[in-house]
């Protein structure tokens, strides 16, 4: 196909190109940088807890004045849960991963430290804590019944022992085992020793410590101790699979009855909590997506309008090239190749705002460089979109019967 | 003469509906877009109290440790310990000032046919309400006095009055939280405000407070607060150990009603934290703040990266939809141009033209601005089904209603501009021969 008399064509209407080129110069720079958003946010949310979601449901309580037991009124509820048709395990805990609530500290590997090794989130848990994450053990132990202690209202002090994450096991120990080795949960205070370590738990936080590494939402530490807050206690339950909905209802309305000087705080359970943390992203996901389908919509309507308006333009033009032995087929070529050189100059353009644009994202709102691959994608979709667009006025082109020449000279 | 040519403009849309269509369509998908992220984005970031928003000062006190800063680089924390936050409102040196810490309690209703319920409230001083100014239904704020002897005294907002008494005048009734009776003073009329600007640590759009109580009772009840807590080196055993720690907890708002007392109470911080250096405490260099309310919510990252972002991207969208519509309208003008010649050689003046054409386009600009109105509304509703706590936010108040007429009317004057212009250029000569 002969090119340059389409350039020269195109050259006689340049307001034409020149807008069509811009729309689709911004539509490539918005879309490649939507798309790049879209996967990060997906691989955001495609990471896993380390903890068992399916089955899992948190419930709390709060009890009445200063006259409420909280320590009997957690081992009871723990006991009653535990006894519960249906659940599997069940522990006290101060919060669960993805809560987006809880307690992080600062850990030291000296007593008397200033600035702390490494930044973990603190798990309060019982000899059942494990077993109702459902978090992996990789090394080591977790704690028995009798090392579980009960934390008194403003004490400070920690238990000798804790159980570790292993992203945190190798922030604070690169390269050797942490299994033994002592810690400090305060600078000021006893030491504690790693008994062992749990494959995966994240943390309550999403962005936690993140000048500590893409990892750091993994450092989480867990404390052999029961908690309460206030005359709050939490728990975290674990049913068998498929049962989750049905022992939820049946736990809470047990707890009510079981003791009645106190509120019993509306069950959750793990998706619900997980659904809500990424609440934000999923949405910017949902709207990026309605972006980028208006805006491949409008400007593949704006190109037939575009090609239509053409097509009638040029009925006498097209005539006179068909009694002068063009083919249908020529015809048809020549508007798909118009197309294509028309989508081609809008993406050379396109490419720099798409980094334009990317930049000025990186700039403000620390997103990374977009890697290649988009743009490629970009590109690819465009030219097809153009050419699908223009298909159908490059049809009627070619449908133009060679006598109109004739009929208006 | 207008109305002819909204005649004219209409006949020449009506011969042609699927292209009209298309730009009204382009122009509308561009407004409701830019409009919804717009809304969003402005209300998140707006004055929520905008007669007295450069009076109200949020206190900020650096006694963070002298190894690391609260927040990179140096920022000081958002909240005080209680030995500042009491010391503060001892001296008294504001024109007004309220710590203040949020709490939930349980609510134990009279009633025996409500249930116990866990209730949000915030323990404060008297002046929250004169600093604040929510409106009151019934009866008033508590008064010094009861601030001084810890006074078991409540207000409730409108919505748990509702729920406890039926929205009746529940002056002088009592309401019990946590085992203790409180008398109530006052009931709040509706109040939402848009941004919690006075409590941004849990959630900078969450619903205000079922009831408020003295600052002081609250203490004096050992009250653990519900809100942030951070502290960098670990407080002494017990309650008393933990009021004398420096661990912040508590917020702190001041009205300070001309520049010159703004200057005044802060030299007044200054002395009184170099008075607490000598004590050992406040190992950092002096750095405190007063930030007005829309300089605390700017630096609290109340407007999300992600509503900055949309509102970018939906304006690139708009520029988009606009390019699009200024190629179809092109199109469409340059398709009369024998009757453009037409009329140019019976007589029509470059500038009748000209309007005619300009009413054309504006009329596919106003109608694409309603419909994009109509979308901006639908795009609230998907927003506020998307983000739950946005409900407070993502509403059109009449401000935004205008900017989104102003908006597409521009909108589509900037886009028939040129194309009208190009349509003027129309020789009739050229034209005509051609017929």
């Amino acid at each position: 196909m002969e090119i340059r008399p389409i350039l020269s064509a195109l050259m006689r209407s340049k307001v034409a190109l020149v807008l069509i080129g811009l729309q689709i110069a911004l539509t490539l720079a918005i879309v490649c940088n939507a798309l790049f958003i879209i996967s990060q946010r997906l691989q955001l949310m495609g990471r896993e807890s380390g903890i068992n979601e399916v089955d899992t449901f948190t419930i709390g309580s709060l009890g009445f004045g200063t006259g409420f037991n909280v320590k009997t009124s957690i081992e009871e509820d723990l006991a009653m849960l535990r006894g519960l048709p249906g659940v599997a395990a069940a522990t006290s805990t101060n919060t669960v991963p993805l809560s987006n609530g809880g307690w992080s500290t600062g850990i030291s590997l000296k007593p008397q430290q200033r600035t702390s090794s490494a930044s973990s989130a603190i798990y309060f848990v019982d000899e059942h804590g494990l077993d109702t994450f459902g978090s992996k053990l990789a090394e080591g132990r977790f704690f028995t019944a009798d090392e579980i202690t009960f934390r008194e209202r403003g004490d400070n002090t920690w238990p000798s022992i804790v159980v570790i994450t292993r992203a945190l096991a190798n922030r604070l120990f690169p390269g050797e085992s942490a299994l033994g080795k002592q810690i400090y949960l305060d600078n000021e205070g006893a030491p504690q020793t790693i008994i062992g370590i749990v494959e995966r738990t994240q943390v309550p936080w999403l962005g936690f410590a993140s000048d500590e590494g893409p990892d750091a939402e993994y450092q989480s530490t867990f404390v052999p101790q029961r908690i309460s807050f206030s005359n709050f206690g939490r728990y975290l339950v674990r049913t068998e699979p498929g049962r989750r909905d049905e022992v939820m209802k049946a736990a809470e309305a047990k707890m009510a009855q079981i003791n009645t000087s106190r509120i019993v705080r509306e069950p959750r359970t793990v998706e619900a909590i997980r659904a809500e943390t990424y609440q934000e992203h999923r949405a910017m996901t949902i709207i990026l997506i309605g972006v980028i389908v208006a805006l491949l919509a409008v400007t593949a309507l704006g190109i037939v309008g575009m090609a239509s308006f053409w097509v009638t333009q040029r009925t006498k033009q097209i005539g006179t090239r068909r009694a002068l032995g063009a083919t249908r087929g020529s015809i048809l070529r020549y508007f798909l190749t118009e197309n294509m050189l028309i989508t081609s100059l809008g993406l050379v353009l396109g490419t720099v705002l798409t980094y334009g644009l990317n930049y000025w994202l990186m700039a403000n709102y620390e997103a990374q460089r977009l890697p290649l691959v988009y743009l490629a994608c970009g590109v690819v979709v465009l030219l097809l979109l153009g050419q699908a667009a223009v298909f159908g006025p490059a049809t009627r082109a070619s449908r133009v019967p060679p006598a109109v020449a004739t009929r208006s000279v | 003469m207008f109305y002819y040519y909204l005649q004219l403009g209409l006949h020449s849309l009506k011969r042609n509906p699927l292209l009209t269509a298309l730009m009204v369509f382009g122009i509308a998908l561009g407004i409701g877009t830019s409009m919804t992220s717009l809304t969003v984005f402005y209300l998140m970031g707006s004055d929520p109290i905008p007669w007295k928003s450069d009076k109200l000062h949020a206190v900020q006190l650096d006694n963070w440790s002298a190894d690391q800063p609260y927040r990179a680089p140096n920022e000081p924390p958002d909240q005080l310990t209680y030995l500042d936050a009491n010391a503060l409102m001892q001296a008294g040196k504001a024109d007004l000032q309220a710590a203040m810490f949020k709490t939930v309690w349980p609510l134990q209703p009279e009633n025996p046919d409500v249930k116990p319920f866990s209730s949000l409230g915030r323990a404060t001083y008297k002046d929250f309400f004169a600093m604040f100014e929510p409106p009151f239904k019934y009866g008033q704020a508590w008064d010094a006095a009861q601030d001084k002897e810890h006074a078991r005294v409540t207000v409730l907002s409108s919505g748990l009055n509702e729920k406890l008494f039926g929205g009746t005048d529940s002056t002088g009734k009592k309401v019990r939280l946590n085992e203790i009776d409180y008398t109530i003073v006052g009931v709040l009329d509706k109040w939402q405000p848009r941004v919690k600007y006075y409590d941004l640590t849990i959630g900078a759009f969450n619903d205000a407070e079922e009831y408020y109580v003295p600052f002081t009772t609250a203490i004096e009840l050992q009250a653990q607060a519900s809100g942030n807590n951070s502290c960098f080196e670990s407080a002494k055993p017990g309650w008393e150990g933990y009021l004398a720690s420096d661990c912040v907890w508590i917020q702190f708002w001041v009205q300070l009603d001309s520049p010159a007392r703004e200057e005044e109470y802060m030299s007044f911080l200054n002395n009184y934290v170099n008075e607490q250096k000598k004590l050992g405490r406040f190992a950092r260099p002096l750095n405190n703040r007063l930030p007005d309310v829309n300089e605390w919510i700017e630096a609290q990252g109340v407007v999300s990266r992600d509503a900055q972002i949309q509102v970018g991207l939906s304006f690139a969208f708009l520029i988009v939809c606009l390019v699009n519509t200024i190629g179809l309208l092109l199109a469409k003008f340059m398709r009369k141009s024998s009757e453009i010649g037409l009329r140019r050689a019976l007589g029509a003046t470059r500038g009748q033209l000209f309007m005619q054409h300009l009413v054309e386009a504006g009329v596919i600009g106003v109608s694409g601005g309603l419909i994009g109105l109509v979308l901006t509304v639908l795009g609230l509703t998907a927003v506020r089904s998307l983000y739950k706590d946005l409900n407070n936010v993502a509403h059109l108040d009449w401000f935004m209603v205008l900017t989104a007429i102003a908006l597409s009317v521009a909108a589509a004057v900037l886009a028939g501009l040129f194309p009208t212009w190009k349509a003027c250029q129309i020789t009739p000569a050229t034209q005509l021969k051609t017929q």
